[in-house]
């Protein structure tokens, strides 16, 4: 066990380096920012002065270098636009894109894992089918469509919850946060919904799946045959076997789901990293835009890394294979 | 396994005993009918300045243009009839969905097939890849290549192809492997045919069900991705509008009760993913050995 982790630490670690690296070369693709940073009646010594002090004229392995040195000391410059420091930037937009990505991830949970309970219990019935054919549209639906829609009804129509902004937070360890108030919480359903759709729709069908290959399994036909009621049989046999493939897909979720992040910000305009990255690309706010990449690229690799050791944890079987 | 007739009429049948799959096969049919006939179905050509009037902007559904044709389903805020410019948004959105899905199709299988048919270290260097490319979720790769590489059509495709190749990839590999223990691969061999017949020849023909049944879920996913990227502005050129710059388009509008210009164009989105959708779990239903047993 040890050593695996320690082989999976590695392994995330040049998971880690390679995005640098093709982030890193994805730059110099763009070109120069030299002409962006300038003023155009810079004189040959300014810009040569500035070319200097970005390290443009270093070697590329040396650049690569300053590169990763840079970030492994939280520093990938400041932004052209904003005139702050690209990491502090993105960080202190992070708690709300975080916020919304885990209310997000827990709606598709108790909304998706229910229904495929429904769904799996008893395939035949209209209730299961209706809750399927739900959940191909529930994954037909674009995200920013969605989204549009909830407004559409929500706020413009019905006037119910607002559709912009994060409403008022709580500060806790200097951070605010929307779910501590009832207005914030308000501000957050629309997004946080229309984010989880298509997780619901995943959740639903993996527990449907689940639940029907454990129902034909030999070990629910021996509880039956026990005599065991149905309510036990699912709840203690059939839940806690399902359980964890259905975690694991869904913590590595949190990563995808911050993503996606980016198309709800937008629409809410919920001021987290997704609609700071957004301007940042129309702006070609490069630091911004490689803080925003780098920083969502660790998180990923530090979720797939968790989760995967978690995994073992849970579920024994696997761990005896590895072993 | 030879595509003869009987076995295309069985597989019909058997695929008609689903009302709802037979909706979304009609709905298909439908949309790709209307993509194509595009120019003759709309009373005016969406992309013709001349024909646009910016007195006739925002005009609900039912109106009247000065041209003489009705705006069956309002106009936007340059004048534009919705209809024309969904039908024609819907060519692009199709066009470009399509096309990358084909061209992800083309390069991930003949990667994966390639992959299982070497098999040994290159096989693994190979697969980790795709494993690297699918741990990344879709949105955060394509707007690397797009933040990297600047905003183009060609772009969009590109950036969808890498999104879209790996899942080919992997699915063929998977195919393939079970495929090499088969004896006509052996008699291939020992027939002295090239490794590129025996890929082409051989393999692909027969691991080809799951990959058609992964491309229809594809094309509709690369439709939602481009249509989700030229949302975000980072899409298909503004000249010619996609569904997905539609809505973005009428986004703005909506909040002042404008609603058709962003709500034809969604619906027109929606009925053309799910119909895809609905023909592809269909097929995979079918098609699945694992699914067909239940």
């Amino acid at each position: 066990m040890t050593l695996w982790i320690v082989q999976r630490t590695l392994q995330a670690a040049l998971v880690a380096l390679a995005m640098a690296l093709i982030v890193f070369l994805g730059l110099n693709l763009i070109g120069s920012p030299i002409e962006t940073l300038l003023p155009p009646e810079a004189t040959h010594e300014e810009r040569l002065r500035l070319i200097a002090d970005l390290g443009l004229d270093q070697p590329m392995h040396t650049q690569f270098f300053l590169f990763l040195k840079g970030m492994a000391q939280g520093n990938l410059g400041i932004s052209y636009v904003y005139k702050e420091p690209a990491i502090e930037l993105i960080l202190s937009r992070l708690p709300a894109t975080l916020e919304l990505a885990l209310f997000a991830v827990l709606l598709s949970l108790v909304i998706g894992f229910p229904l495929g309970l429904i769904a799996g219990y008893r395939p035949d019935s209209f209730a299961a089918k209706a809750i399927m054919t739900g959940s191909i549209l529930g994954f037909s639906l674009p995200i920013f469509w969605v989204g549009i829609l909830l407004i559409m009804v929500f706020s413009v129509t019905l006037g119910w919850l607002p559709s912009s902004g994060r409403g008022s937070t709580v500060t806790i360890l200097g951070v605010g946060w929307s779910f501590l108030t009832w207005d914030g919480l308000r501000h957050m359903i629309l997004p946080a919904f229309s984010l989880s759709l298509f997780n619901i729709s995943m959740v639903t069908r993996l527990t449907e799946s689940g639940v029907r290959e454990a129902m034909s399994s030999e070990y629910v036909k021996f509880a039956r045959a026990k005599g065991l009621s149905p309510r036990r049989i699912m709840s203690v046999h059939v839940f806690k076997n399902i359980l964890i493939p259905i975690v694991t897909v869904v913590g590595l979720d949190i990563g995808t789901t911050i993503a996606f992040s980016i198309v709800t910000e937008t629409i809410f305009a919920w001021p987290g990293i997704g609609k700071i990255i957004i301007d940042s690309i129309a702006a070609l706010d490069r630091p911004v835009i490689v803080a925003y990449l780098m920083l969502v690229v660790l998180m990923f690799v530090l979720i797939n890394f968790v989760v995967d050791i978690l995994y073992r944890i849970l579920d024994p079987r696997i761990r005896l294979q590895g072993e | 396994m030879k595509p003869d007739l009987t076995s295309f009429v069985r597989f019909l049948r058997v695929y008609c005993r689903s009302p709802l799959a037979v909706c979304g096969l009609i709905g298909t049919v439908l949309v790709l009918l209307a993509a194509i006939f595009a120019p003759l179905l709309s009373p005016q050509n969406p992309y013709d300045l001349m024909q646009l009037d910016i007195m006739e902007s925002r005009l609900p559904p039912g109106e009247t243009a000065f041209a003489g044709f009705t705006f069956l389903l309002g106009s936007d805020g340059q004048g534009r009839d919705m209809l024309s410019a969904i039908l024609y948004g819907l060519r692009i959105s199709l066009i470009v969905g399509i096309g990358s899905a084909a061209l992800a199709f083309v390069f991930g299988t003949l990667f994966g097939l390639t992959a299982a048919y070497i098999g040994g270290r290159t096989e693994t260097v190979m697969m980790r890849l795709v494993d690297l490319q699918m741990s990344f979720p879709t949105i955060l790769s394509a707007l690397l290549i797009l933040a990297l590489m600047g905003k183009s059509g060609g772009n969009v495709v590109l950036a969808i192809v890498i999104v879209e190749w790996a899942t080919y990839a992997r699915t063929a590999r998977g195919a393939a492997l079970s495929e090499l223990r088969r004896e006509y691969v052996e008699a291939a061999r020992s027939l002295r045919m090239g490794h590129r017949n025996i890929i082409l020849r051989q393999l692909l023909p027969n691991c080809i069900s799951p990959l058609i049944v992964l491309l229809t879920m594809q094309i509709a996913r690369a439709i939602t991705l481009e249509a989700t990227l030229s949302f975000l502005g980072l899409g298909v050129p503004i000249t010619e509008p996609s569904l997905g710059l539609l809505i973005s388009n009428g986004f703005e509008l909506m909040l002042s009760g404008t609603y058709w210009v962003s709500l034809f164009p969604g619906i027109a989105l929606l009925v053309t993913i799910f119909s895809i959708n609905l023909v592809g779990d269909r097929m995979r239903q079918i098609l699945d050995p694992k699914a067909a047993q239940r």
